[in-house]
């Protein structure tokens, strides 16, 4: 795959739909083209985070550490941004990511990330923008799971 | 060393100073008749007062005028030969003699170096030491050969020509010389100025080095603190300073010089008017006034020359007296405790004994203030005790560091002061805090301590046989040293191997110990060797190669590493790597200036890939132009990923809007070539701009077949082709062993890719011999190319290598991660179990694995015993355990 594809592939992926051509392309061209086999850990839990992802090909499960044993908590696949928490706010990695099949990806190493960011406000925007849709769904989410809640306790 | 100059000459160079004055002398009565014979000449032979007849000569020969005329020259000339012959002799002599003088002293100074006690090297800095070592001591050797010969050569000279003079004519010769006194007088009075602005000149420029050296240590700080105009502006004070001195002492000189011309030119002035007079007078032969301008003229440079000397002597004597007393601190070791080799070396046992050791600091404060302390030389014991409390310099005292103001120390029945350096250096050693580690390899630095002395002879034969003799001779005559620095100086024996191989086994042993063992192994892995001395390790590497491809056979590795194939083009590799397919060897090819050279370009040309690459170039500038021109220009991304350097993007911006995609051929020379180098750059795996495609790839194959078929003689030896069958010396271990590029865009592949070598590597037994290479890594000035870690494990290795009786550590694992520290200690203990080891500890708690320990505050021992008896509630060590 060439840059100009993997331009096209940031570009349906939502975080970054209104960088500038040019941009975009500088990310793809500083950005690390790994492949992952099946089984690999793109990283795991508690790790601290230096990159976040762009899947390009593939597939991945998203896999959380419980008193029961891992978790699987969701599965993630082609356009899909991750790793981004960590990276964004210094945390240790919140979940483990394995590729569930051969998996293509974009690195995007958090120097870079934050650069970007710093150089292109616009994308800071976008990104402010998508958290603050997650918060969105989270809080509509937790709504219904205190509905829920308060149904089976009521 | 002599006190005054003169006596150190005469002391050891006499005999030659002899030789000197009596060629001086054997040469004055030849001068002599140099001068008398021109007069001989014009007065008998050319214009004869009564008319010529015949001349007698001597042994019944008769000459007419002419024939008389030419044998009088004939004469003159063989004298001036003569004369000539004597200077030639007595310069070489003179040269030859100052060097020897010059060696000597150096050789002195440089030994009283390595025998000051180490407290001198506070007060005296490198930047003193260098230029009076390297500088200051040459003129003195010029000085030496000059001692006597020149006032016995030019006095005389001078007396002969006065005597010439005075023969000739009374008068004339009072006339030449009637000023001299005069000058004898005054000059010195200003020189002696000279001398006092010269001297101070002298340490001033010593400041001066000490300055810039200071500056050059410190030169962290004074960025971090911006405080370069403060530097700058000191330096400019001290060369202001030194402009002043050097512009007075120019005035006083050159005053001299004007006294001196005037003077010497007084001389033909009485010549011409009182000589000329007393011709036409008829009292004086026109010839004699000829011969005694001649003679006067000759005059000068004597006379120059001894007053020359003069202010040199005067110099010399201040130069030497002020060096020598630099060289000659208090407590100095005496040379051949240094230098001689003992009968025996006795092994440090039974207990060490310190009675009443006092140490005074500068101040003449007590550091160590009566400390008496009985230590078994088969236990290990821990000094613990705040900084400054005095472990340190205990430690210092008990490896023989530092001698003590009052008190002794005894091992056994050796007293510490008595015993020559020979066994203190062999038996004991000692890691400080900063240890030193010196340029050169690994191995050099670990068997820095075993090299005491040369322990075989090496033999010569012939040629070689007399060089050798003549330099024992020559270095015998300056009292230097005359040990071969060829022969092998390395003690295997007192590391307890039987020979080089052992040794080294013993050198891997004791780099795993101290944890520096996988660093060595890494540094052999990227080291190379010349298989034509190893050709046994060069084909080892072969098989790991070919066992790295079997095991690369499994689906699950082979994506790591895309192996170099003559006839596929590799894709992790660069287009320069690609069309090469070699390591360069020396700097006929670059790989990061390829398209410039002229072979390079003509292979292009012939597979026609000009054009190509042209557009290729086109292309993959246009991107980065495209990428890189809305970044600030100090942006890290262009470092980091630019082919372009940020300065040259405006640049090959004009340069792609000249060149049209369509008109690239019309481009000029320059912007042609770089267009061309752009592509080659690229790594197809990792860079993705699309721009090279099966097509080219096949082309720079073509490109690739046509480099190697076409290679012109002279460039053969500029690389080394990659041949899965050979081992290629240019390239490193690893390399040769992967025979491939590990690929872009694999999850972990360097770090898999390293493992799976491991593997490959230990399957064969090969990890020794890669370490040995690592051994020969070198760790360059002042081991910059080692990290802080590394060089404290390496000079603990270094320690541990010539297996002393007892080992001193001070703070020596102070700089370490806590990890490591703890696994050196154990090592350490275990390895030393049996043999003495005193440890001044900067922790408290590490105490608790000693068998003895004393707590040292205030220049005193406070307290002593095991750590379970000190370990109590109200103890010293109890509250230092606590305040940790």
């Amino acid at each position: 795959m060439s840059l100009n594809e993997e331009v096209e592939l940031l570009r349906s992926i939502p975080l970054f739909a209104k960088l500038e051509l040019s941009k975009l392309k500088l990310l793809a061209f500083t950005s690390e083209r790994l492949t992952f086999a099946e089984g690999q850990n793109l990283f795991r839990q508690g790790d601290m985070g230096d990159a976040a992802y762009v899947i390009i090909d593939g597939g991945a499960d998203i896999i959380i550490a419980s008193p029961t044993g891992p978790l699987v908590v969701a599965q993630v696949g082609k356009n899909a941004f991750i790793g981004e928490i960590a990276i964004l706010c210094d945390v240790p990695r919140t979940a483990t990511v394995k590729a569930t099949k051969r998996l293509e990806t974009l690195k995007i190493s958090k120097d870079l990330f934050f650069r970007l960011v710093r150089e292109f406000p616009e994308m800071a925007v976008e990104i402010m923008r998508e958290l603050a849709r997650r918060v969105d769904q989270m809080n509509v989410q937790l709504r219904e799971a205190n509905a829920k809640l308060a149904r089976a306790g009521g | 060393m002599e006190r005054s100059l003169f006596r150190y000459i005469t002391r050891f160079s006499l005999r030659d100073q002899v030789i000197l004055t009596l060629m001086a002398a054997a040469s004055f009565p030849f001068l002599y008749f140099s001068y008398d014979v021109p007069k001989t000449i014009v007065n008998q032979a050319i214009a004869p007062k009564q008319p010529f007849r015949s001349m007698d000569i001597g042994f019944g020969i008769v000459l007419e005028q002419y024939s008389y005329l030419f044998f009088m020259c004939g004469v003159f000339l063989a004298l001036v030969l003569i004369n000539q012959g004597f200077k030639y002799c007595i310069n070489v002599y003179k040269g030859r003699t100052a060097e020897r003088m010059l060696r000597r002293m150096r050789f002195e100074l440089y030994g009283r170096v390595l025998r000051f006690p180490l407290p001198t090297f506070r007060h005296m800095s490198q930047g003193e030491i260098i230029p009076m070592v390297v500088g200051e001591v040459e003129p003195l050797g010029g000085f030496v050969g000059e001692a006597f010969a020149l006032p016995a050569f030019q006095g005389g000279t001078l007396l002969t020509i006065l005597g010439f003079l005075v023969w000739q004519d009374w008068r004339m010769a009072v006339a030449a010389v009637m000023l001299y006194p005069f000058q004898f007088w005054l000059i010195p009075k200003i020189q002696r100025r000279i001398r006092m602005l010269s001297k101070e000149r002298t340490r001033r420029v010593r400041r001066l080095s000490d300055r810039i050296g200071e500056t050059v240590a410190g030169v962290q700080e004074i960025h971090a603190h911006d405080t370069a105009r403060y530097f700058l502006a000191g330096f400019a004070q001290q060369l202001n300073d030194m402009f002043e001195l050097r512009f007075r002492i120019y005035n006083l000189k050159f005053l001299i010089k004007l006294l001196n011309n005037f003077i010497q030119q007084l001389g033909p002035f009485f010549f011409y008017s009182i000589g000329g007079y007393l011709v036409i007078n008829g009292e004086l032969e026109i010839g004699t006034l000829v011969a005694a301008i001649a003679a006067h003229k000759d005059l000068a440079a004597p006379w120059k020359e001894l007053l020359a000397y003069y202010e040199m002597q005067q110099d010399a004597a201040v130069k030497y007296e002020q060096i020598v007393s630099q060289f000659d601190p208090s407590g100095m070791r005496d040379a051949d405790s240094q230098i001689k080799e003992p009968d025996g070396l006795p092994q440090l046992v039974g207990e060490l004994q310190a009675a009443n050791l006092v140490l005074k600091d500068d101040h003449d404060h007590p550091v160590l203030d009566g400390v008496s302390i009985r230590l078994p030389l088969d236990k290990h014991v821990a000094l613990v005790g705040p900084a400054g409390g005095g472990r340190d310099e205990l430690a210092l005292l008990l490896a023989r560091l530092l001698d003590p103001d009052r008190g002794q120390i005894t091992a056994g029945e050796l007293e510490f002061a008595k015993l020559p350096q020979a066994v203190t250096g062999r038996r004991i050693a000692f890691v400080g805090q900063n240890p030193y580690i010196f340029a050169g390899s690994i191995a050099d630095n670990l068997y820095f301590g075993l090299m005491h002395r040369p322990v075989a002879e090496r033999k010569y034969q012939g040629q070689a046989a007399n060089e050798r003799r003549r330099y024992v001779q020559e270095a015998q005559r300056s009292g230097n040293v005359d040990f071969d620095l060829k022969a092998d100086w390395i003690d295997h024996e007192s590391a307890g191997a039987a020979d080089r191989e052992e040794l080294q086994v013993q050198a891997l042993r004791v780099l795993d110990l101290v944890g520096m063992g996988e660093d060595v192994y890494q540094f052999g892995l990227r080291g190379t060797i010349d298989p034509g001395q190893r050709g046994d390790l060069a084909d080892a590497m072969l098989r790991a190669r070919l066992r790295l491809r079997e095991r690369l056979a499994d689906p699950a590795l082979a994506p790591l590493v895309e192996a170099f194939d003559r006839d596929r083009f590799n894709d992790n590799a660069s287009v320069a790597e690609n069309l090469l397919f070699g390591s360069p060897v020396g700097d006929a090819f670059n790989l990061d200036r390829l398209a410039e050279h002229p072979y390079v370009l003509q292979v292009l040309e012939r597979v026609s890939l000009v054009e190509p690459f042209l557009q290729a170039g086109f292309q993959v500038g246009s991107t980065m132009v495209e990428l890189f021109s809305g970044l600030p220009p100090d942006h890290e991304l262009f470092q980091q990923f630019s082919f372009i350097a940020a300065d040259d993007l405006p640049e090959t911006q004009a340069l792609l809007q000249r060149a049209d995609r369509n008109a690239l051929a019309g481009l000029a020379l320059e912007d042609r070539k770089r267009l061309m180098s752009l592509p080659f750059k690229l790594v197809q795996a990792r860079h993705r701009l699309g721009v090279i495609d099966e097509a080219l790839k096949a082309k720079i194959l073509a490109a690739r077949h046509a480099f190697a078929a076409e290679l012109p003689t002279q460039l053969k030896g500029a690389i080394e082709f990659f041949d899965a069958q050979r081992y290629n010396a240019a390239a490193n271990l690893q390399d040769n062993i992967l025979f491939g590029k590990v690929a872009y865009g694999q999850a972990e592949a360097q770090e898999r890719a390293g493992r799976l070598l491991r593997e490959v590597i230990d399957d064969l037994g090969l990890r020794r011999q890669v370490a040995e290479v690592g051994l020969g890594f070198q760790v360059g000035i002042a081991a910059t190319r080692l990290g802080s870690q590394q060089r404290i494990k390496l000079a603990l290795a270094r320690a541990v290598m010539k297996r002393p009786d007892l080992l001193v550590l001070s703070e020596a694992t102070a700089a370490l991660d806590p990890a490591s520290q703890q696994h050196l200690l154990d090592g350490l203990l275990t390895e030393f179990a049996g043999r003495g080891v005193i440890w001044s500890a900067h922790r408290a708690d590490m105490a608790n694995r000693f068998e003895l320990v004393l707590v040292l505050q205030k220049g005193k021992v406070v307290e002593q015993g095991s750590f379970a008896e000190l370990n109590q509630e109200n103890t010293r060590l109890h509250a230092l355990l606590n305040a940790a």
